[in-house]
C-alpha cells in the first residue's frame, strides 16, 4: 500500500496521543518547546493524551499515536499493545523508540553486569528493573507494527511539526537519507575529521540535526542512526587509521543507536 | 609591463573603502577556528596575515608564520560557489489568499559582493557554473542577479598545495579571464595588479594607483611559475581521460574505490562546479502557506538516482562512476567545457583520503 493510500481517509480533525515509554522526555519536549506551533496545531487536531503537556486519556481511540521511548518491561508491552489497538497510525519519535536508545546497551550485558550498571546509574537500590521482567530494552517495532519513524536524539521541533503537517496533508513524512557530511558542507562547517583529526560518525549517520556536533567542533555521535547507505567497513578502517582501538570503535557504534541494524556488522 | 599596477599592502583599506562606497559588501578569505574561508572583510588587518595552509588527502591544517603576506595560504576551504548558488535558499513561496486562490511569490535575494582574493581555479569554477546557470536554455534568475552584482578580484597563486592539479588539466595558477582585477602578491610589499574589465579600470583610476615596476611584474610572474612548478600531480591529456573513462565503465577500479568510498557526498559538496540540487517544501503548521526551498544535492546520495519508482545507482560504485565520468568526460558534451578545475578540494575533504587523480590514472592506465 502506498503512503498516499495509507494516509487516505484521515479524519478532518484527527485525535492525537503522545505516549512515553523508557526515555528522557527530550523528544516530547522538542514537541512542546515550539509552543506557538503546538497551539496552532491544536486548532487542527485534538490532543487527547500528552502527559508531559497535560491531557490524560491513555487508551483513547486516536488517529495518530506518537511514541517516545523503548520497551523495557512486560507492563510496557501490555500498554503498547493497547495503544496499537486504539491507534490508526503509530509514529515513533527518537532513538529510544526506533532502536531502543542508549538504554539498549543493557542488551549487551548479563544479569550480574546489569546489576553493576544499576548501582552506577542509581545511587540507591531501585526496583526500576525488577527481576523476572524483560532482559532487554527494545524498540517499539520489536513488538508492534510501526507506520512512521522520526529519528534523532532528541528529535527537533521542526522535524516533528513537519512530520505531523505532512501526515495532515496525507503525505508520508520525508526521511533523512543523506549523511551528516552533507549538512556540514551546507552549513559551511569544516570537516572535523579532516581539519581537527576528530573521529566522527558523520559519514555513516543520517542527517537531520543540522550538523549540531561538528558545528561545535565535535565528531558526530550517530544520534540519527545509520544513513540510508552506510559503508561501515570503510568507516571502521578510517577510525582504525586515526588510532582508535577495536574496542573504542565498537563503543562508538554501540552508543545511542546500538541496536540499529544499519550500524551493525561489516 | 605598463599595464600592471601596484597596490601596496598599506593601501588595501583604500581599495576596500572604494568598493564599499560603491555599495559592495567586501568578502575575503579569513582565518577562523583553524580554517581559512570567505567571510565579510571590514579592513585589511582582518586578512589571514602570515597564515599558511597544509593540504593533503583527507588532511587540512593552518599554521601562523612570520611572513608578511595576506595570501600565503593556497586555497580557502570553500569556493565562491556558495555566494552564487547557495547551499540552501527559498526560491518561492505560496499562500492561499482570501479568495481561496494560490498566490505564488518568487524569492530573488542578492547582494552586491566584491570578492577580494579568488584563486584562478575558483574563477574557472565560476566560468563553468555560468554555463550551467546562465546562457543555456535555463537561466537561474538568482544566479544571474548575483553574477551581475559581483566584483571579482582574482589572486594568482604563489604556491600550490599538495592536492592542487590545475596544471595537470592544462590550466595555470594564473587568472586568464573572468576577473575585474587580478593580483599577485609580493611578500612584504603589496600586489601587482592587472585590469580585466571596465569596472576594474574605474577602480584603479579612482585609487590613482601607479604602474608597477618591471622588476615587480617580473617577480610576480616568477612567483606564479613557482606555484605551477610546485604541482606534482599528473594526468593523461584531458581528451584521452574523457575517452578512456567512458571506455572503461566495467574497470575493476570502480569496485576498488567503492569499497573505500563512504559515499558521504563531501567531494560533491566542496566542488566548485557541482550543481545538482533538490527542492523541498516547508509548509507552515496551519498548512496555509509554504516556502519552496532549493538545496545542494549530491550524486552520492542514494536517492539522487531514484526515478520512476526505481533507484538506478543503488550500488556505490555506480554513484562514484557517475560522479567521475560526468566530471571528467560527459561534462564537455553537456556544457562544452571541462567539469573540473583542479582545486583539489575533493581530495582534501575526503574523510577517507580518496584522490581523484589517482583513481583516474588507475582507470586510464
Amino acid at each position: 500500500m502506498s503512503a498516499h493510500d495509507k494516509l487516505f481517509g484521515l479524519a478532518a480533525r484527527p485525535k492525537v496521543a503522545v505516549h512515553k515509554f523508557s526515555s528522557c522526555d527530550g523528544c516530547q519536549l522538542a514537541f512542546i518547546n515550539d509552543a506557538v506551533s503546538l497551539l496552532e496545531l491544536s486548532t487542527l487536531v485534538d490532543v487527547v493524551h500528552f502527559a508531559e503537556a497535560g491531557p490524560l486519556d491513555e487508551f483513547a481511540e486516536v488517529e495518530l499515536a506518537i511514541i517516545e521511548g523503548s520497551v523495557n518491561t512486560k507492563h510496557d508491552i501490555h500498554r503498547l499493545e493497547m495503544i496499537r489497538e486504539k491507534a490508526k497510525y503509530i509514529i515513533c519519535i527518537g532513538a529510544c523508540a526506533i532502536t531502543g536508545g542508549i538504554q539498549a546497551l543493557r542488551n549487551y550485558t548479563d544479569a550480574k553486569g546489569l546489576l553493576e550498571w544499576q548501582h552506577d546509574v542509581y545511587p540507591q537500590d531501585t526496583d526500576v528493573i525488577i527481576e523476572q521482567d524483560l532482559s532487554t530494552a527494545k524498540p517499539i517495532s520489536a513488538y508492534v507494527p510501526v507506520d512512521f519513524e522520526i529519528p534523532g536524539c532528541p528529535i527537533t521541533s521542526v522535524q516533528i511539526l513537519h512530520a505531523v503537517r505532512s501526515i495532515l496533508f496525507g503525505v508520508e513524512p520525508e526521511k533523512n537519507v543523506d549523511s551528516v557530511c552533507v549538512s556540514c558542507k551546507h552549513a559551511g562547517v569544516s570537516c572535523v575529521t579532516v581539519a581537527k583529526g576528530e573521529p566522527c560518525l558523520g559519514p555513516v549517520t543520517a542527517n537531520g540535526c543540522e550538523a549540531l556536533c561538528p558545528s561545535l567542533g565535535r565528531g558526530c555521535y550517530g544520534c540519527y542512526g545509520a544513513s540510508k547507505y552506510a559503508n561501515l567497513s570503510a568507516m571502521k578502517n578510517q577510525l582504525r587509521e586515526m588510532g582508535l582501538t577495536e574496542q573504542q570503535i565498537t563503543h562508538k557504534f554501540q552508543y545511542i543507536n546500538s541496536q540499529d541494524a544499519g550500524l551493525q556488522g561489516e | 609591463m605598463s599595464h600592471y599596477y601596484f597596490l601596496p599592502h598599506q593601501r588595501i583599506d583604500d581599495m576596500l573603502d572604494a568598493l564599499k562606497s560603491d555599495g559592495y559588501n567586501c568578502v575575503a578569505p579569513r582565518h577562523h577556528d583553524g580554517a581559512i574561508n570567505y567571510d565579510t572583510l571590514n579592513k585589511a588587518s582582518e586578512l589571514p596575515w602570515g597564515f599558511h595552509d597544509e593540504q593533503a588527502p583527507g588532511h587540512y591544517a593552518v599554521k601562523k608564520t612570520d611572513h608578511q603576506h595576506a595570501f600565503g595560504f593556497v586555497l580557502p576551504t570553500t569556493s565562491v560557489k556558495p555566494m552564487l548558488f547557495k547551499a540552501k535558499e527559498n526560491v518561492w513561496k505560496v499562500a492561499r489568499n482570501e479568495a481561496g486562490k494560490l498566490a505564488f511569490e518568487p524569492i530573488v535575494e542578492f547582494d552586491k559582493i566584491a570578492v577580494f582574493g579568488v584563486r584562478p581555479c575558483d574563477l574557472r569554477g565560476i566560468e563553468i557554473q555560468d554555463r550551467v546557470f546562465m546562457g543555456n536554455s535555463y537561466n537561474d534568475v538568482r544566479y544571474v542577479k548575483r553574477r551581475e552584482n559581483q566584483f571579482l578580484i582574482a589572486m594568482n597563486c604563489t604556491k600550490s598545495h599538495s592536492n592542487c592539479f590545475c596544471t595537470a588539466l592544462g590550466d595555470s595558477p594564473q587568472a586568464d579571464k573572468g576577473f575585474d582585477l587580478a593580483m599577485t602578491e609580493l611578500d612584504g610589499e603589496g600586489f601587482v595588479v592587472e585590469i580585466g574589465s571596465e569596472k576594474g579600470r574605474k577602480l584603479i583610476d579612482q585609487l590613482n594607483l601607479v604602474a608597477s615596476s618591471g622588476g615587480q611584474a617580473q617577480k610576480a610572474l616568477a612567483r606564479i611559475e613557482y606555484a605551477a612548478d610546485g604541482q606534482r600531480k599528473t594526468l593523461p591529456p584531458i581528451k584521452e581521460v574523457e575517452a578512456k573513462l567512458m571506455a572503461n565503465l566495467e574497470h575493476p577500479q570502480w569496485d576498488d574505490v567503492a569499497s573505500r568510498c563512504l559515499s558521504c557526498g563531501s567531494c560533491t559538496q566542496v566542488c566548485p562546479t557541482c550543481f545538482c540540487h533538490t527542492e523541498r517544501d516547508e509548509p507552515n503548521v496551519l498548512g496555509t502557506e509554504t516556502n519552496h526551498t532549493r538545496e545542494w544535492d549530491s550524486c552520492f546520495s542514494i536517492d539522487h538516482s531514484y526515478t520512476h519508482g526505481d533507484t538506478y545507482r543503488a550500488e556505490p560504485k555506480y554513484r562514484y562512476r557517475q560522479w567521475l565520468t560526468h566530471k571528467f568526460s560527459t561534462w564537455r558534451e553537456q556544457f562544452r567545457t571541462k567539469g573540473c578545475v583542479g582545486c583539489g578540494r575533493c581530495v582534501t575533504w575526503c574523510p577517507v583520503k580518496i584522490d581523484v587523480v589517482d583513481e583516474i590514472n588507475a582507470i586510464c592506465k
